[in-house]
């Protein structure tokens, strides 16, 4: 993400004086931007900085939508720090993370270097993209039914070969790996083009120039793709973690949380909270935790993947 | 670095590299990705056409068991609840029509209004000229870093306060009028138009504000059509956010509908031809817009990602 607010302002001098003819006074660059920056100013406002504010302070009170918040300090988050089941759902969740970031990313890097040096079809760069314009939902549904541990076609072929049925979603330890994959399938296509289009920016000269040395694919792999595409792979990973934090759609289709708390992600528990126990005070102080949590990890992130950096030229 | 070594023939076309085990592995690989990405959706449109016994009878077939249209009929409402229940399904009435048009109306409300008014401050952004401007800016830039699940509590709150519960308008009121992300991004576009195309205009007597809609915008038109589809597909797959607003049919959008219709399907001879149709329904306005858009929306992806 390349911030270029240091460029230098690009405007018109203001040139009204030249149609001789009366008209009306023409407005001023202040007023029309005004007027042109009145209706974002206004969303942002209210449905971004607002709320905002006043999550961070519905989480010091108790609040159950029906009678007014009432301020308890900070009984939510020594509650939260005390709450077994937070601590598991954050464990859960951290484990979804780790397991769809890491089979995600390294199967995008593979689809990504695939496409870029065997082919140049914008067919299979379509294809690979198509899950990624089914919602979770569909792609919940879809996984939940060919994971079926009856009639799924996935355990039928796991049957066919001689080995046991697996419970995918049904059971604690597969459930969420499934899950992870699931959602690896959805969005392994989109990340695979971000980071294709990072290959695309390395010149062509240096593969043919390699080539010409002798060096093998696995070589320029690690020799020219990794270290050039490094900057970009970086933003790719913290943009995907920031996203990967927040499942919710997938959970809330195929296992509901289960079985027995094991795929209760922190967006789950938040929601429960909220909306099944009438807990505003305390799903905001975790949707705070959560906040926390995610600008942490980024920082982390930026700092040791030194993401502002490039090692071109 | 590479003048020395031996120039290769010039041929009229460019030399195919050898076929080697290398690429023969790469692209089998090529092959069973391309696989895994499709087969789901061939599975379902097969489930889809089967009837519930045919797939409990030969799940493995390849053709459709049975072939019938009565998994389309339940999840489109068509048929009766005797006949649904007869089949496997629950026979709750789902009224597919009317969370299609749900989900066409908050999808074309949020991205006309976002992109436009994203776009109007873009410009203000990029070309205008006023006091604390970078510092608005830096602000709606800080927007980036608030994930979407911190704001939804509060917003349900707020949106309830409104009246906006259970409204279609509830549902497409917070990403409306902006969002940090297509400012950002259209701001980049409008700054890179040659100023001399404004200065043209400004001299032939146009304001500002036709300039912007009737030069500028249009202009733009490649970077909002990208935008506006990527924004049109991420508000119809959208379901956290329905689902906490919409608590009837009045509001429903398909995808709060298509998890709805899986939880209401029984759980002993779960009705699998009926979900699938009903997933299948809800995948294909998607396919179809990508069908129009895919190379347009397969280049840019890159120049939304990370620019």
């Amino acid at each position: 993400m390349t911030v270029t607010s240091s460029s230098p302002p690009r405007h018109l001098p203001l040139t009204g004086s030249a149609p001789r003819e009366k008209r009306r006074r023409p407005l001023g660059d202040g007023a029309i931007a005004a007027l042109f920056i009145a209706p974002a100013m206004l969303g942002f406002a209210v449905f971004l900085l607002w709320p905002t504010l006043r999550g961070i302070w519905l989480s010091f009170t108790r609040f159950n939508l029906l009678t007014p918040p009432e301020w308890v300090g900070l009984a939510n988050y020594e509650r939260m720090v005390n709450d077994p089941i937070f601590w598991d759902s954050l464990k859960v969740t951290v484990e979804y993370v780790l397991v769809n970031i890491g089979v995600q990313t390294v199967a995008a890097l593979g689809i990504a270097v695939l496409l870029h040096r065997l082919t140049q079809s914008s067919l299979l760069r379509g294809i690979v993209l198509t899950p990624y314009l089914m919602s979770n939902v569909v792609a919940g549904l879809v996984w939940l039914w060919m994971l079926d541990t009856q009639l799924g076609i996935g355990n039928e072929i796991i049957a066919g070969v001689g080995l046991d049925r697996i419970p995918f979603l049904a059971d604690e330890t597969w459930a969420i790996p499934t899950i992870a994959l699931i959602n690896v399938w959805r969005h392994v296509g989109y990340t695979a083009l971000l980071l294709f289009a990072g290959l695309q920016a390395i010149p062509h000269d240096m593969y043919e120039a390699a080539r010409v040395d002798g060096a093998s694919e696995w070589r320029m792999f690690t020799r020219i793709t990794m270290p050039l595409l490094r900057p970009v792979l970086a933003v790719v990973l913290i943009m995907t973690v920031i996203g990967s934090f927040q499942v919710f759609d997938t959970v809330a289709v195929t296992t509901a949380g289960g079985p027995a708390n094991a795929t209760n992600v922190l967006q789950f528990y938040i929601y429960g909270s909220a909306f099944g126990r009438f807990q505003f005070g305390y799903a905001s102080a975790m949707s705070v935790a959560l906040l926390v949590v995610l600008s942490v990890i980024t920082i982390v992130q930026y700092r040791i993947t030194r993401a502002g950096q490039t090692d071109l030229g | 670095m590479a003048t020395t070594a031996p120039a290769p023939a010039r041929s009229a076309r460019p030399a195919r590299r050898r076929p080697s085990f290398g690429r023969a592995v790469a692209w089998t690989t090529m092959g069973a990705i391309v696989l895994v990405t499709l087969l789901p959706f061939y599975w379902v449109l097969r489930t889809a056409l089967s009837s519930n016994p045919g797939i409990a009878a030969d799940p493995t077939s390849v053709l459709p068991v049975e072939p019938t249209g009565g998994g389309f009929e339940r999840a489109l409402g068509l048929q009766s609840t005797k006949e649904a229940v007869a089949q496997g399904g629950a026979g709750g009435g789902l009224d597919f029509w009317r969370y299609l048009l749900n989900s066409i109306v908050v999808s074309t409300l949020i991205t006309v209004c976002q992109i436009l008014f994203s776009a109007m401050a873009a410009y203000a952004f990029a070309r205008l000229n006023w006091r604390g401007r970078n510092t608005v800016f830096a602000l709606f830039l800080g927007g980036l870093m608030v994930p979407s699940i911190f704001t939804l509590l509060p917003n349900f709150v707020l949106v309830k306060e409104l009246g906006l519960i259970d409204s279609l308008l509830g549902i497409a009121l917070p990403t409306m009028f902006m969002t940090p992300f297509a400012v950002f991004f259209l701001r980049q576009f409008f700054m890179n138009i040659p100023l001399e195309v404004e200065e043209a205009a400004l001299l032939d007597g146009a304001g500002r504000i036709r300039i912007f809609f009737r030069v500028l915008l249009p202009m733009a038109s490649t970077p909002v059509i990208t935008l506006a589809v990527l924004t049109y597909i991420t508000s119809w797959n959208d379901y956290f956010w329905p689902l906490m607003v919409s608590y009837s049919d009045s509001s429903r959008v398909l995808t709060v509908a298509l998890a709805m219709f899986r939880a209401q399907t029984p759980q002993s001879g779960f009705d699998w031809s009926g979900l699938m149709a009903a997933t299948l329904i809800a995948a294909l306005p998607m396919l179809l817009l990508f069908g129009v858009f895919a190379r347009r929306i397969v280049s840019s992806i890159s120049f939304t990602g990370l620019k």
